[in-house]
């Protein structure tokens, strides 16, 4: 049984207009399943629905072998780590608050809340002591996301959902996060769903790359499969990394 | 200098006003917050309802705050005088800028802010408190900020219903035309303001800044407010009112009664009185006295039968007096015995020219008229009951049309002999101090203003001295008497507290 389950998922926007049609997909237990595809695709929507910030219409969405709605809403999203576009750091907060938000809604001990931030900080790269204490605004955008992506880990959730996590860094900040994020996902195994428009991204950092298109998922498979896949609505997806690898050509 | 004297010589009095003030505004401010800021949060979920919620709350605020103290006056439990309909007021004067701001930072946050505390399982509950208002807090503070200033200014009308406050001085002079009295409540009460404008906005910044210090600093300031509310709200509800309440109505003259009456309870009877002098007019202590929050005043009778029976004025000052007496008695009032002058118009000519020509009365003064010029205020010279009526009543021809002037100037003008002939106000401090002569109507053209105080049917019957000490003053006050007072008052400027004193002295 897959750690994420889509099955035969239908979802309507309020607006009305169809986003997903009958989708099936599985994600396995610490795997990183990236999900590609053209802008509107709904590839932001399908993680909603993940954490129930959508619901289907008609199937079901299994997290840990339970429909989301059987799920308590509060418990299903802080036990799934949540990376978002715009990194959503609350600027109100220091760092290190940041990181705190659901370890102190799940009402662990201050020095523990602590003792996790610091561990936290190492992993993504950055110190107690310079980082702790600042403030969302005095980072830099590759700092802010670090920040993001441990205030996801906080408290240890077996799922990591990220939504462009990297996409408006400059290529060098962001070459350097994707390695971090590698070897951070070496260590703990997290299942993961990255979400990202850029082909290149996708087939460096995960698994399994499943290409959305009109509301179904039209290829799922390794990296290596996906390269040689014949279907040119996927072609095109290679096409445009081909382009970037090669500005020459 | 002179501002200065004034609160050196009025020293625990202006501190018990500042006391006041302060009073009215942290308990009107806090209950503004403690229902605006829910109000706020809730209307700025729902679209819907913000827009017509911060229209009703822009309405409140385009109510002229004197008609809305007028409005609240009759009302069971919030009306009535004092500070309580006071803070009523103020409270809904509050409300809308707190509600308006509380709303704007609200819906100013950024969306994926939001977005971010849901997804990562913050209850609706845990993302307003950690999330959503400290976002918001500048804006509410700054919302507060504008509450809490505007609930100084407006306050200062309160004193118009008894409230207290700085307003009192403010009243006072203007009643007086005094503008040292006027200053000595206008500079505190913006000193006032300006304080609690800068306080809040270092708060606001504090704030804005987003560090903890903010917190800190609200955490203080909130505790200040609420401190003081606390302590001023027993004061104020829980104070056990004095034995007797005494108003007034609020220009000169009537300060002075009121105080004769105070005095003269306090001397007689021992009992406590409070003052509730300048109350805003006929009808704020016709209320009053109807709802017990006054239990006497000094009311005249030809007033008394117009504006307050709502009959026409007919009759000599004995029969429009018992009128007045009976409708009183049938509305649980008595009205004891008149003070002994009438503050009706009066018709004026120079001391000189009475005593050369030997003219007492207007009939005597038909005579010379002829050659004689009249000065008139605008309203006399034109209302039926006033010049024209009196031209038919005794045949008065001039020699030349009398001439429009304001009426606080004609007195000036009969002196320095512009006019020769004017039309007053029988008590006028001015008539003694310029020596003018106020001629006899000898055939009763003018209604009588019979100034008498009436009280509560059920104050007197409680206590029976009080009925004593108010009869104890039946005609003890000659328009003479009340126009030395009122010139004292007016030219000397006195407190009139003194000048009952010393009135009540020399009996």
């Amino acid at each position: 049984m897959p750690a994420i389950q889509f099955d035969a998922v239908s979802y309507t926007q309020p607006s009305g207009a169809r986003i997903f049609d009958e989708l099936t997909l599985g994600v396995d237990a610490g795997e990183v399943l990236a999900l590609v595809g053209r802008s509107g695709a709904g590839k932001t929507t399908l993680l909603r629905l993940v954490n129930r910030l959508a619901m289907p219409q008609s199937g079901r969405v299994m997290v840990g072998e339970r429909d989301t709605r059987e799920w308590d809403p509060i418990r299903l999203r802080r036990s799934i780590g949540y990376v978002i576009q715009d990194v959503g750091l609350f600027p109100h907060m220091t760092v290190a608050d940041n990181i705190g938000v659901v370890p102190r809604l799940e009402n662990w001990e201050p020095s523990r809340i602590q003792a996790r931030t610091r561990e936290l900080l190492d992993l993504v790269g950055l110190s107690w002591d310079t980082h702790a204490g600042r403030w969302p605004d005095e980072l830099s955008g590759g700092q802010r996301q670090r920040v993001g992506v441990a205030r996801a880990l906080a408290a240890d959730p077996a799922v990591l959902l990220m939504d462009e996590p990297f996409g408006a860094l400059d290529p060098v900040t962001r070459a350097e996060l994707q390695r971090e994020f590698r070897g951070i996902q070496k260590r703990l195994h997290k299942t993961v769903i990255i979400v990202t428009h850029d082909m290149l991204e996708a087939l460096s950092l995960a698994h399994r790359v499943a290409v959305l298109d009109e509301g179904t998922v039209i290829a799922c498979d390794v990296p290596e499969r996906i390269v040689q896949a014949a279907d040119p609505r996927i072609r095109r997806l290679l096409d445009a990394v081909t382009l970037k690898v090669r500005p020459d050509a | 200098m002179k501002v200065l004297q004034f609160w050196l010589s009025h020293r625990a009095e202006l501190i018990a006003l500042i006391g006041q003030h302060v009073l009215l505004v942290a308990i009107s401010t806090l209950v503004a917050v403690a229902a605006g800021v829910p109000l706020g949060i809730f209307a700025a979920r729902r679209p819907r309802l913000s827009a017509p919620l911060v229209g009703i709350a822009n309405l409140v605020q385009t109510i002229p705050s004197l008609a809305m103290f007028g409005f609240l006056l009759p009302l069971p439990l919030l009306g009535g005088v004092g500070p309580r309909t006071a803070i009523v007021v103020l409270i809904l004067y509050g409300l809308l800028p707190i509600v308006r701001t509380t709303i704007a930072g609200l819906q100013g946050i950024d969306p994926s802010i939001r977005e971010a505390g849901t997804a990562m399982g913050m209850t609706r509950g845990e993302l307003l408190r950690q999330v959503e208002l400290p976002l918001a807090m500048p804006s509410i503070v700054a919302g507060i900020r504008v509450a809490a200033v505007v609930g100084v200014g407006s306050a200062t009308i309160a004193a118009a219903i008894g409230a207290g406050g700085l307003g009192e001085y403010i009243y006072r002079g203007l009643s007086m035309v005094d503008s040292t009295v006027i200053l000595a409540g206008a500079i505190p009460a913006a000193v006032l303001a300006l304080l609690i404008d800068t306080g809040l906005l270092w708060l606001e910044r504090g704030l804005a800044s987003r560090r903890r210090t903010g917190t800190r600093r609200i955490a203080a300031a909130a505790a200040t407010v609420i401190a003081i509310a606390l302590v001023g709200s027993v004061t104020i509800f829980s104070g056990r009112r004095a034995a007797i309440v005494v108003g007034s109505k609020n220009f000169t003259e009537q300060l002075i009664l009121g105080e004769i009456v105070a005095q003269a309870i306090e001397r007689e009877t021992g009992l406590t009185v409070d003052r509730r002098l300048n109350l805003g007019g006929t009808l704020i202590c016709e209320r009053a006295l109807a709802s017990g929050d006054i239990d006497v005043y000094v009311e005249y009778t030809g007033t008394a039968l117009t504006a307050v029976f709502h009959q026409p004025l007919a009759g000599d000052s004995s029969a429009v007096l018992q009128t007045v007496r009976d409708s009183y008695a049938r509305t649980g009032r008595a009205l004891l015995e008149p003070l002994g002058f009438n503050n009706t118009f009066t018709i004026l000519i120079r001391g000189d020219d009475g005593r050369r020509f030997n003219v007492k009365t207007i009939d005597d003064a038909a005579v010379h008229a002829p050659k004689w010029r009249a000065g008139f205020g605008y309203e006399f010279l034109e209302r039926p009951d006033g010049f024209p009526g009196l031209s038919k009543k005794y045949g008065l021809r001039f020699a030349e049309p009398p001439r429009v002037m304001d009426l606080t100037l004609t007195y000036r003008a009969l002196a320095s002999g512009q006019v020769d002939l004017i039309a007053g106000d029988a008590t006028a401090g001015l008539i003694s101090a310029l020596d003018l002569f106020p001629l006899e109507d000898n055939r009763h053209y003018f209604p009588p203003y019979d100034a008498v105080p009436v009280a509560r049917a059920a104050t007197l019957m409680r206590h029976p001295e009080v009925r004593r000490a108010l009869t104890s003053l039946a005609g003890a006050i000659s328009a003479e008497d009340m126009r030395a007072m009122n010139h004292a008052a007016d030219a000397g400027r006195q407190d009139p507290a003194k000048i009952a004193r010393d009135f009540l002295d020399r009996r």
